[in-house]
């Protein structure tokens, strides 16, 4: 008999190792969940590493206001399914109280308030450490990211001093007030993403697959007409059979033309592709050429 | 290649994309010597940079006037990096061919040498030394090949590159090659394999190379693809740390559910065997191995699995289980000795006190004695007075506040190594190899 795992194998102990870690070492965990395809596989790493028993921790999902309706249903159904206790920290809280400011105009988005809204929740619910689903190979900044990367008590990330990262002895330690952000799939791919999902039958919320939407074509990328977006002079709404490949805010996830329907159809386009999901999709990493490393600083995800 | 395994019974039958087997390994090097040219090489010839990635680059190599294509910023992360034209920290990188699935960790060499390279080392398979064939063996590639050695990352690549520079000329790369060994007799290695390249033209990264028809081994890439890495795990001992006790509350079905969770760290484990929990010396059988998958007939490394047990023991986390009566069983000790890689400015002196991670159990150590410290070159043990500072690696000998369960080093990667913390800052300030006590 084989005494070797495969890939995927490997990388699902790596990251169940990584998660039961946090929760015997750190006080207050939360599972930060967007309902994309990333959060969708730590929810079942969560599963692999504690059941039967329920989570040792509560998930949050940061909700914009601008998400696609689809999945915010999705969120509530599979939350519900599994059985555990989802929190919802609200940037039109955040607005509505004062603690940031509405973008105006046609580029306007809320990516950039959540930062405020999720670190304001960390501090209210007095968490210590946050799972994300963030992966090196998304971006270069996170190519850098250790898989337990500390947050000083501003929620920000210094990446010239990060704590060395040996074997699987992971540093948890945080004093009040700072906490670790914690990325159980920092090792895996897109395409590994992918693979796990269509092995383990993984359900998403319908967008990733091929749809007829309402678009419109700005900067090269398709986007979805809604009641968040001002279209600017020229732009034309017109139907699209689209998918998307991440899922962000409405008024930033770019659209891709696309007719697989099916999970098989799916891997086999992102097998063959050419371009990176956040170049393909992403219009917030287009700004600068660091805008990753600036947000990651500040406390994004 | 496909590489399944019986026991896993989520596995589908007809998969799609075939799963590959996953190989780390490490490289380190200075600005100069063409690592990040070879990294970019990799990725790029093996069509991992896709096109939106190569469009960047290509601006970018114009802009600053680096020719047509400058393969070494595909891997610039932070912005401080891509404006000194340095690297900062240790970046962990993911490819994929038919064959293998691959994360390289690539060390910067100039800055915080050993700390990188011990880091990028602890989780590799192979460690890939670069060495210019214009300057032959230098400090940093024998630091690299010496640091690797200590690690005991199991196989090791000297890629002597550059060899566009001198004319591809053989008589350059058997001079390297007999120098490198003659200087290495002493290092432990399983394997060690040497192949002349040139990142920046690509000869013998990927394609094999017109321009060496006297070299007749494999390509770097071919040659990472094939390393039989199967061996390299201990599946003799049994060690299994606990990590976490899984005991579901207010739940009905599970009311007497008790399971030990972790990850493997050595051993094939299975049901019905007598195991013996650690410190405490108490015996059980194996009731079962649980998953979320259901139940496995077999629990190797680095599976991360549940235990049931048939006795119901007081086992909490930082406990280790292994096999009764084994030949080679763990020590339980609350002092040992071991070679520790100091990380921090503030240096590691006798009498100094440090949390001690080791598996999954945290003490507290004093420091008794440093005996002495390595010349990471040559790795020849010098007199020591001053303790450990930063970059340096000595021979410690600790107190602790409460009984290990750990083997050697050389035996167990996993149950031989342990971090030290500082316990004011928070910080990761030592990396150790447990040692067989020296008496």
């Amino acid at each position: 008999m084989s005494h070797e795992l495969s890939h995927l194998d490997a990388l699902e102990a790596e990251a169940i190792h990584i998660m039961r870690e946090v929760a015997a070492e750190l006080e207050r965990p939360v599972l930060l969940f967007s309902g994309g395809k990333d959060s969708i596989v730590l929810l079942r790493l969560a599963e692999k590493a504690f059941r039967p028993a329920r989570f040792p921790f509560p998930v949050m999902h940061v909700d914009t206001g601008h998400n696609f309706p689809e999945v915010i249903a999705f969120r509530d159904r599979l939350i519900e399914e599994i059985g555990e206790r989802l929190i919802v920290a609200s940037v039109q809280e955040s607005i509505d109280k004062g603690r940031v400011v509405e973008e105006r105009g046609p580029r306007a988005s809320r990516n950039r308030l959540q930062t405020v809204t999720l670190l304001d929740a960390i501090e209210q619910h007095g968490f210590d450490a946050a799972f994300g689903g963030a992966r090196r190979d998304e971006e270069r900044a996170r190519a850098k990211e250790r898989i337990f990367s500390f947050r000083d008590d501003f929620g920000q990330w210094d990446p010239k001093a990060q704590r060395p990262e040996l074997w699987q002895l992971y540093n948890g330690r945080v004093r009040k007030g700072e906490h670790v952000r914690v990325f159980p799939i920092s090792n895996w791919t897109e395409l590994d993403v992918w693979q796990y999902i269509e092995r383990e039958r993984l359900e998403l919320p319908p967008i990733y697959f091929a749809h007829e939407r309402e678009v419109f074509a700005r900067d090269g990328m398709l986007y979805a007409a809604s009641e968040f977006v001002e279209l600017m002079e020229g732009e034309q709404v017109f139907t699209e059979t689209v998918r998307y490949r991440t899922v962000g805010d409405m008024t930033c996830t770019g659209a891709v033309a696309s007719t697989a329907v099916t999970l098989e159809t799916v891997v086999a386009e992102i097998a063959a592709t050419n371009i990176t999901e956040r170049g393909q999709t992403r219009a917030d990493d287009r700004v600068t050429e660091a805008a990753m490393e600036d947000r990651k600083r500040e406390g994004y995800f | 290649m496909s590489i399944t395994h019986e026991s896993n019974g989520h596995r589908s039958a007809d998969q799609r994309i075939a799963e590959t087997e996953l190989l780390r390994f490490a490289t380190a090097g200075s600005v100069d010597d063409g690592k990040s040219t070879l990294i970019g090489r990799l990725l790029h010839d093996a069509k991992s940079i896709l096109a939106d990635q190569l469009a960047h680059v290509k601006e970018t190599s114009e802009r600053r006037g680096d020719g047509e294509l400058n393969l070494a910023l595909l891997t610039d992360g932070l912005r401080a990096e891509r404006e000194q034209g340095i690297t900062i920290d240790v970046a962990y990188r993911s490819f994929q061919t038919d064959k293998r699935r691959f994360i390289i960790a690539d060390c910067p060499g100039h800055e915080q040498y050993t700390r990188n390279m011990v880091t990028g080392a602890s989780t590799a398979d192979l460690a890939l030394v670069l060495v210019d064939a214009r300057n032959g063996l230098v400090r940093q590639s024998r630091r690299h090949a010496a640091i690797s050695a200590l690690l005991r990352t199991p196989h090791l690549v000297v890629a002597i590159n550059k060899m566009d520079l001198v004319d591809y000329d053989q008589a350059v790369y058997d001079a390297i090659v007999a120098d490198f060994k003659s200087w290495s007799a002493g290092l432990d290695f399983a394997e060690a394999m040497f192949i002349p390249i040139s990142a920046l033209k690509g000869d013998n990264v990927v394609e094999a190379s017109a321009n060496m028809p006297w070299y007749e081994g494999p390509t770097l890439l071919h040659h990472l693809e094939t390393v039989e890495i199967a061996g390299d795990r201990n599946l003799d001992d049994w060690r299994f740390p606990v990590q976490w006790v899984i005991r579901p509350q207010n739940d009905e079905r599970h009311h007497d559910y008790r399971g030990y969770a972790g990850q493997v760290a050595a051993g094939v484990l299975t049901p019905g065997a007598e195991v013996v929990v650690l410190p405490s010396g108490r015996s059980s059988r194996i009731a079962g191995i649980d998953t979320f998958d259901g139940p496995i007939a077999e629990a190797f490394p680095p599976q991360s699995v549940t235990l049931l047990l048939e006795d119901d023991l007081d086992i909490s986390r930082g406990d280790l289980i292994a096999r009764a009566g084994e030949a080679n069983p763990p020590t339980v000790a609350r002092e040992l000795e071991a070679v520790v890689c100091w990380m921090s400015d503030t240096p590691l002196r006798a009498g100094g006190r440090y949390a001690l991670k080791h598996t999954t159990r945290a003490v507290r150590a004093i420091v008794e004695a440093v005996d002495w410290h390595l010349d990471v070159e040559t790795l020849e043990r010098q007199g020591n007075d001053h303790g450990l500072a930063l970059n340096e690696i000595g021979h410690v000998k600790l107190r602790l506040s409460g009984p290990l369960v750990f083997d050697p080093y050389t035996r167990n990667r996993e149950t031989g190594s342990f971090i030290l913390i500082d316990e004011a800052t928070n910080d990761t300030v030592g990396a150790g190899l447990i040692a067989t006590p020296e008496g």
